[in-house]
């Protein structure tokens, strides 16, 4: 468990802000530029020192009061928004650099299994000046994990890369997120990666935490501004049950419901994260069974909003009793209106389209 | 075509160049380090005094020092000895002499790196002395090299600072500049044609070599 906490002063910005991150999985610090999530990360690698603060990570006090570990004796790693790899050094000097200075006896990060995983053995005769800038970033992950870090810290690792940069290298960052047992903080202003990448979400407003929480619950609040977004999703964590390979189906398993995914999505058991727009989801009062839709399933309307002048959005929760997980739906007034829906029904949800978060 | 007093000449010219350049990149780093990185507000006062013998008249800074290491000087009390005229007096006034054209290229060195790389070596866990001497060193070698290029060739051909504190003793403070100018005072052309085309060919040489080495460096490190 990471329990974070910095208020003070940064120039003419004011930040105050206090959350706990689990000690797994990928927490991811979202909002809007100049939010100062950067400035939180920063707070907690020790890159910036504020006097009011607070910082536990996994029982050690990195911070607290008089108490100020400094960065070189942190066992965290750091991926900066450009990949700074030190430019005298080869591929492979650089991805040792930490490595070497790691505490002895904490080495549980392999260095071939990671060079295997992050695709990087065929880059190390190659001189930094000469990768390309997803290369570089995929070259200094490895080196902030070869430290053998507690905690991961990301900041904006592909903000900076191109859009083809970008798909290069978040596939690798799922499938760390799927091998490692490290909590990883990931900032970000970019929804798609969130929704990819995140189990957590710490959202960030003006200097300050607005909420914290799993993804899938703060994706769906309707208090939240993610729901009032031009195309606003919910992601669902799903396990497979079955594949039927006449159909090319998968049977996921989601809190409250089933759902058919097309493709295989791997073995009995394996978690997928689902994802299903507002746009995809229409309500009806009864299952229509004269329909090509695959999935349509009970959900208790829990609350809506309007979205502009002509549409609502409704979020439901999974299953007639509305103990699922969350679903978003656009509608339009006129037809929420006319087949006089309310908030506590339990009506039927028809969803056109199941997309895979990660591939 | 050298007399042994000539050889002497050169050989102890060559030694204040080598020992003066020593010296100068064991202060001139630490200095320039400090000036690129510290936020202290005397800092660019510092560095002002650093550089004003680019402006300075050699003599005038000669005149100072020779104040500065007069016999009831402090400086004089506390080294419990008299450094003009003396090879140690060289060293000191060329190296004050030449600091600017050391400090100066090692600072923009510093100052290139960027302050990322910095602290990326302390979240890989580099205390501040390992990033020093494993980052901020290297990457500022072209700086560093050519700092003692310029260091080194600028204490070669030195001679008002010489002329004030140093004055002529053969073996301790007669170097090739001054050796030149009494040749030349009394009318022995030739024996000045000599160290003066020595000088003009060894000062080539070493430069040539320095920046053989610096651009090989830079090759390295693209």
């Amino acid at each position: 468990m990471i329990e974070a906490q910095f208020s003070g002063q940064l120039g003419s910005f004011k930040l105050d802000v206090e959350f706990t991150a689990p000690s797994q999985g990928v927490t991811a610090l979202f909002g809007p530029s100049g939010c100062g999530k950067t400035s939180v990360l920063r707070c907690i690698a020790g890159l910036i020192r504020m006097a009011g603060g607070k910082l536990v990570v996994g029982g050690d006090v990195w911070q607290e009061g008089r108490r100020f570990v400094p960065v070189h004796r942190r066992a965290l790693g750091y991926v900066f928004q450009e990949a700074s790899l030190f430019p005298h050094l080869s591929v492979r000097e650089n991805l040792e650099f930490g490595q070497k200075r790691a505490k002895r006896g904490s080495q549980t990060i392999d260095f071939d299994d990671l060079v295997d995983l992050l695709a990087i053995a065929p880059l190390f005769d190659r001189p930094t000046a000469h990768l390309s800038g997803g290369e570089r970033q995929r070259v200094a992950i490895g080196r902030a994990l070869l430290s053998q870090p507690r905690l991961l810290l990301m900041d904006e690792p592909v903000s900076a890369l191109d859009s083809l940069g970008r798909e290069e290298i978040l596939p690798y960052l799922e499938q760390l997120h799927r091998t490692l047992s490290i909590p990883v903080l990931y900032v970000s202003h970019n929804i798609e990666e969130i929704e990819r990448l995140a189990d957590t979400l710490v959202l960030m407003r003006r200097g300050a935490v607005r909420a914290a929480g799993p993804i899938a619950e703060l994706l769906a609040d309707p208090d939240l501004p993610m729901v009032r977004m031009p195309e606003p999703v919910a992601v669902l964590d799903g396990t497979v049950e079955e594949y039927d390979p006449r159909y090319g189906l998968a049977k996921v398993v989601v809190p409250g419901g089933t759902l058919l995914v097309a493709g295989d999505l791997g073995p009995t058991g394996t978690v997928r994260r689902l994802r299903i727009g507002a746009s995809d989801v229409s309500l009806g009062r009864e299952a229509s069974t004269d329909t090509t839709i695959l999935n349509a399933l009970p959900v208790r309307i829990d609350s809506v909003a309007p979205a502009g002048d002509t549409q609502m959005t409704v979020r439901l929760k999974l299953g007639t009793d509305g103990s699922g997980a969350s679903l978003l739906s656009r509608v339009s007034r006129l037809s929420w209106d006319r087949l006089g829906f309310a908030e506590g029904d339990t009506v039927v949800a028809q969803i056109k389209a199941v997309a895979l978060a990660k591939q | 075509m050298f007399d042994a007093a000539m050889i002497q000449t050169i050989l102890l010219t060559l030694q204040l160049a080598i020992v003066t350049t020593i010296v100068l990149l064991l202060v001139g780093i630490p200095l320039a380090w400090w000036l690129a990185r510290s936020k202290a507000r005397g800092k660019e006062a510092v560095a002002v005094l650093v550089s004003l013998p680019i402006v300075l008249p050699p003599t005038v800074l000669g005149f100072y020092l020779l104040i500065a290491m007069g016999p009831d000087s402090p400086l004089t009390a506390l080294i419990g000895r008299s450094l003009p005229f003396t090879f140690e007096g060289l060293v000191v006034g060329s190296t004050l002499y030449s600091l600017p054209f050391v400090v100066n290229p090692i600072r923009n060195g510093f100052e290139a790196m960027s302050r990322r790389h910095w602290e990326a070596a302390a979240t890989l866990r580099a205390r501040p002395l390992d990033a020093f001497f494993s980052i901020a060193l290297p990457m500022a070698m072209p700086g560093i090299l050519t700092g003692a290029i310029l260091g080194f060739a600028h204490t070669m051909g030195e001679f008002g600072v010489v002329l004030m504190i140093g004055g002529s003793i053969p073996g301790e403070t007669k170097v090739l500049s001054i050796a030149i100018f009494e040749f030349v005072e009394t009318l022995e052309w030739g024996k000045a044609h000599v160290l003066a085309g020595a000088m003009l060919l060894l000062s080539f040489a070493v430069i040539f070599a320095m920046r053989a080495v610096e651009t090989r460096f830079k090759s390295n490190q693209p």
